[in-house]
């Protein structure tokens, strides 16, 4: 009981911060979460996460598997309503307005937040259309500017140079890295602000591993970025900052540098030098 | 009894060696056993369709594709019962297409398969598929004709003879939908099941509303399952008699359907009226073999159809996992 | 990079469109009621209307009556004598000798093959197995009536030395045809549904193939099965045209499978279209109608429900 008046009350507070937000967008964050909880049913999968996100930085979220950052992420874009049975609290700044209260339509927030799956999830359609699909669902009916903004989107994604001349062909003709990039390039198209990948290396050969990681250093200077990931060496070498899960848990939040040379919780420390995990 | 015979004798080698050749034996009665039984559904296949081929064969021409029946049904072709047929199918998965689909779809997309309504639909749909033919022929009488028919008839043809409200190929062919409803959304259903959740989440991650996943993944994803429902609905439609005997098939038609409160020829009830209310059995064999061969062909072909449509379904969803 | 404007989502459509998918969703659950409904409803003049009554009567449908002054009291079903006769007996006792062949002769070759196909065929010969039993149940009832009525009665006849060519055992043999497509895909189902771990354990304790079978693989299918047995007979009892056309239609009492039979389907479907709209014979036609939809609605559920917590048992017992 005392722990739900407290999140009340600390709700009540956020909201105040909320408003004057709203006046002032953040210049240094573009996301940020306060107080949230969240369950599937009747299990809770994050307890009381606070985080800030920073703009056009690489924000990477490690931790055991099951520890609650997939779950997380999915709540940055409203991912997590379509899953039934949910349910969720708090709150989520984008820009500082609340994405579940200042926003009805949730697909909405899906295209100023994009989202790399991962495993690589092209649709059964050709690769020009898997690009173009977000920008017919928003409306875009100008097929000049669908053809530009998928040449700009491909070229972004560094894949241009290998499909240019076969962007009829079915995505499912691409091998495992490409099609990863390509469902990069496909969530570029819509010109998202923040871009959500859940660990979108963890399929792919070292090879493409590189080139995804790569694209994330090239894309960072126009997108503010979250990614999950099982790999530390991944995490240190793409990420400005890092948040460490654990059971639901943010333990540990700050620049990498930080996080993976002098943690300040034990936990960290034990998980980054792979004692457990 | 044997268990008794055992334990004494666990310790012994010899004894040990013998139980295990008797357990051997044993495995072999019920295997051969069954396997007579299905030696002997594929007999009784063979020889029924065996039959058939050979006695329609010779009566296949294409004269008898394209031409009426001529001297009370014992010569000429069958020509208005295959049409009366296709258009019946025709009529028929246009109405249980849409309906299918969409039922499948909720199923599926908008609702949890624990809740209430979910179940409730799902027992009316195996039910719907176990209700006997000839109660769906009462149906479409006492339902289509009787009220749906006759009150289009009262309230706008109150002056003239029954317009609507009389056996027709459209009341024929809902009912016949009806019945086939539950062929297309198991195979709808069975489709949408092997869609993977990472396609619905790449459109909502995209923008996409759950109708603009649905039409523009859900739908083209499913449409090999759609396929093999449909086609399975129209094998499963063209040989029903039951339900159209009362609600629009007629013996004979000098005249092919053209309006949708016409009545038809059909090729089962043809060779049901041949069979039976022959004067001549004899002189109407060939023609009624004929018939008969020609109903199996179609029946048969939409079947093959299918299941190949659907094993590709099924080997392209291993592929792609 | 020029702007990208996005258009607002309608929320109109999406919510028609919600709405159109869950209206067609209940065609099924009102069909089933509409159906329920519509042929209760012709049924209803037997228990109110005292014209219908009068020859219809419940207690005329199933006692024996005395048609005749003198003559014996007897169960007839003659609705369009002078004397109208609507006694259920033989229509009863009709279905039943058909079906009860149906079975006899669908069940161990049903059950049969589905053993073998589950247990011992290779994975070669299942592929042979399976696209045979879809393609009997593939082919139309007409059909198999007309090969009953054509071909099987007459080799029966020759074979067995019959007075009458149509028979309960000719139509319950072509009905078994039907059903055995039914009987074999459930109890199949219902065996290979036997989680392999259940299979392990038995084979780790040193039994054979078959004793596997036996002892784990029967007993957990066993509900299984018998669904698959009870939905084949729910199809037996109301599978029309092949009766209609093999079994003679002779509406008569007696205990011998040689004779003729008129089923509760077969009548209806014979008699219905000569019928006066309205009439007394017309309503005991309907009420036949609900009796065949009550029974296989009972059995159908019945069957359903079986099924559902077998599946249950089994996959919670695999996980």
């Amino acid at each position: 009981m005392s722990a739900l008046s407290n999140t009340n009350s600390m709700k009540a507070l956020s909201v105040t911060t909320a408003v004057s937000d709203e006046l002032q967008p953040d210049i240094k964050f573009k996301m940020i979460v306060e107080n949230l909880n969240f369950s599937y049913g009747s299990v809770q999968a994050l307890f009381d996460i606070s985080m800030k996100i920073r703009r056009n930085r690489v924000t990477a979220l490690i931790g055991p598997s099951g520890c609650g950052k997939s779950t997380f992420l999915r709540v940055l874009n409203r991912m997590n309503e379509t899953i039934p049975g949910t349910s969720m609290e708090g709150t989520v700044l984008l820009d500082g307005r609340n994405i579940y209260e200042d926003f009805d339509d949730p697909s909405a927030i899906r295209t100023r937040v994009g989202m790399v799956f991962q495993k690589s999830n092209p649709f059964p359609k050709s690769i020009f259309d898997n690009v173009a699909y977000g920008l017919r669902v928003n409306g875009i009916k100008n097929k000049q500017l669908i053809i530009q903004v998928v040449e700009q989107s491909l070229r972004r994604a560094a894949l241009w140079e290998e499909v240019e001349d076969k962007l009829d062909n079915s995505a499912f003709m691409l091998s495992g890295g490409q099609q990863q990039r390509l469902c990069i390039a496909r969530a570029l198209a819509i010109r998202p602000e923040v871009i959500l990948m859940d660990e979108p290396a963890s399929a792919l050969d070292p090879i493409s591993t590189a080139k995804i990681e790569d694209l994330i250093g090239e894309l960072r200077k126009h997108y503010t970025i979250v990614i999950v990931t099982h790999n530390m060496q991944q995490a240190a070498r793409v990420s400005d900052h890092t948040g460490f899960f654990y059971e639901g848990r943010l333990i540990e939040y700050g620049p990498t540098k930080q996080i993976f040379t002098r943690p300040a919780k034990k936990k960290t420390e034990d998980y980054v030098t792979g004692r457990f995990g | 009894m044997k268990t008794i015979e055992l334990q004494p004798n666990t310790n012994s080698l010899e004894v040990v060696g013998h139980l295990k050749f008797g357990r051997k034996r044993r495995g072999f009665i019920p295997r051969g056993v069954t396997f007579l039984a299905v030696l002997i559904i594929l007999l009784m296949l063979a020889v029924i369709i065996g039959n058939i081929v050979i006695g329609g064969t010779p009566t296949i021409s294409w004269e008898f594709l394209t031409h009426p029946p001529e001297q009370g049904m014992e010569a000429g072709g069958v020509f208005p019962a295959i049409f009366g047929t296709v258009a019946l199918v025709i009529l028929m998965v246009i109405a249980v297409i849409p309906i299918g689909v969409f039922t499948a779809i909720y199923l599926q997309e908008y609702t949890s398969p624990k809740s209430r309504i979910t179940r409730l639909i799902r027992i009316a749909i195996n039910n719907l598929a176990g209700v006997p033919s000839i109660v769906f022929g009462l149906f479409g009488l006492g339902f289509f004709i009787a009220f749906v028919g006759g009150g289009l008839d009262s309230l706008f043809y109150p002056e003239e003879g029954p317009v609507w409200g009389q056996p027709a190929i459209i009341w024929a062919s809902l009912t016949l939908a009806l019945l086939t409803l539950p062929v297309v959304i198991i195979s709808t259903e069975e489709a949408l099941r092997t869609i993977p959740r990472e396609l619905r989440e790449a459109s909502y991650a995209l923008g996409g509303t759950k109708l603009q996943t649905i039409w523009r993944i859900i739908i083209p994803q499913a449409t090999p399952g759609i396929l093999t429902g449909s086609i399975l609905a129209v094998s499963r439609g063209a040989g029903e008699v039951a339900p159209i005997m009362f609600t629009g098939a007629a013996y004979y038609l000098p005249y092919l359907p053209t309006k949708l409160n016409d009545q038809f020829m059909e090729l089962g009830y043809h060779i049901y009226v041949m069979a039976t209310q022959s004067p001549d059995i004899e002189a109407t064999k060939p023609l009624l073999y004929g018939t008969v061969l020609v109903l199996l062909l179609l029946t048969f072909s939409l079947n093959s159809v299918a299941i190949l449509i659907r094993s590709r379904m099924r080997r392209s969803r291993v592929s792609a996992q | 990079m020029e702007q990208l404007i996005f258009k607002p989502k309608s929320r109109w459509r999406e919510f028609f469109g919600e709405k159109l998918i869950s209206v067609n969703a209940f065609v099924a659950l009102i069909a089933i009621l509409l159906i329920f409904v519509f042929i209760f409803k012709e049924a209803i003049p037997i228990f109110v209307d005292d014209y219908v009554k009068e020859d219809a009567s419940l207690d005329k449908m199933v006692f024996k009556q005395q048609y005749y002054e003198g003559r014996e009291a007897k169960w007839s079903w003659q609705p369009n004598s002078e004397v109208p006769k609507f006694s259920l007996w033989p229509l009863f006792i009709g279905t039943l000798k058909a079906s009860l062949v149906a079975m006899l002769f669908a069940i161990p070759l049903g059950v049969g093959a589905a053993i073998y196909c589950s247990e011992f065929a290779s994975r070669r010969i299942r592929e042979i197995i399976k696209p045979a039993i879809e393609m009997l149940a593939a082919i139309p009832s007409v059909v198999l009536g007309f090969f009953a009525l054509m071909v099987l009665a007459t080799a029966l006849q020759n074979t067995l030395g019959l007075t009458f060519r149509l028979n309960a055992i000719n139509a319950g043999i072509a009905l078994g045809l039907a059903v055995i497509p039914i009987v074999f895909t459930v109890a199949e189902d219902a065996m290979t549904s036997v989680p392999h771990s259940l299979r392990d354990a038995a084979t780790a304790l040193g039994a054979n193939r078959w004793q596997v079978s036996l002892t784990t693989v029967l007993p957990a299918a066993i509900p299984g099965i018998s669904a698959g047995v009870v939905l084949g007979f729910g199809r037996a009892v109301g599978e029309t045209m092949i009766v209609l056309m093999a079994s003679g239609n002779a509406a008569i009492v007696s205990a011998s499978f040689l004779d003729s039979v008129r089923t509760f389907s077969a009548t209806i479907a014979a008699e219905l279209a000569e019928v006066v709209f309205g009439d007394t014979h017309y309503h005991v036609l309907f009420m036949i109608g609900s009796l065949l939809f009550v029974f296989t609605f009972l059995i159908n559920l019945s069957g359903d429900i079986v099924l559902t917590r077998l599946k249950e048992r089994l996959q919670g017992k695999a996980t």
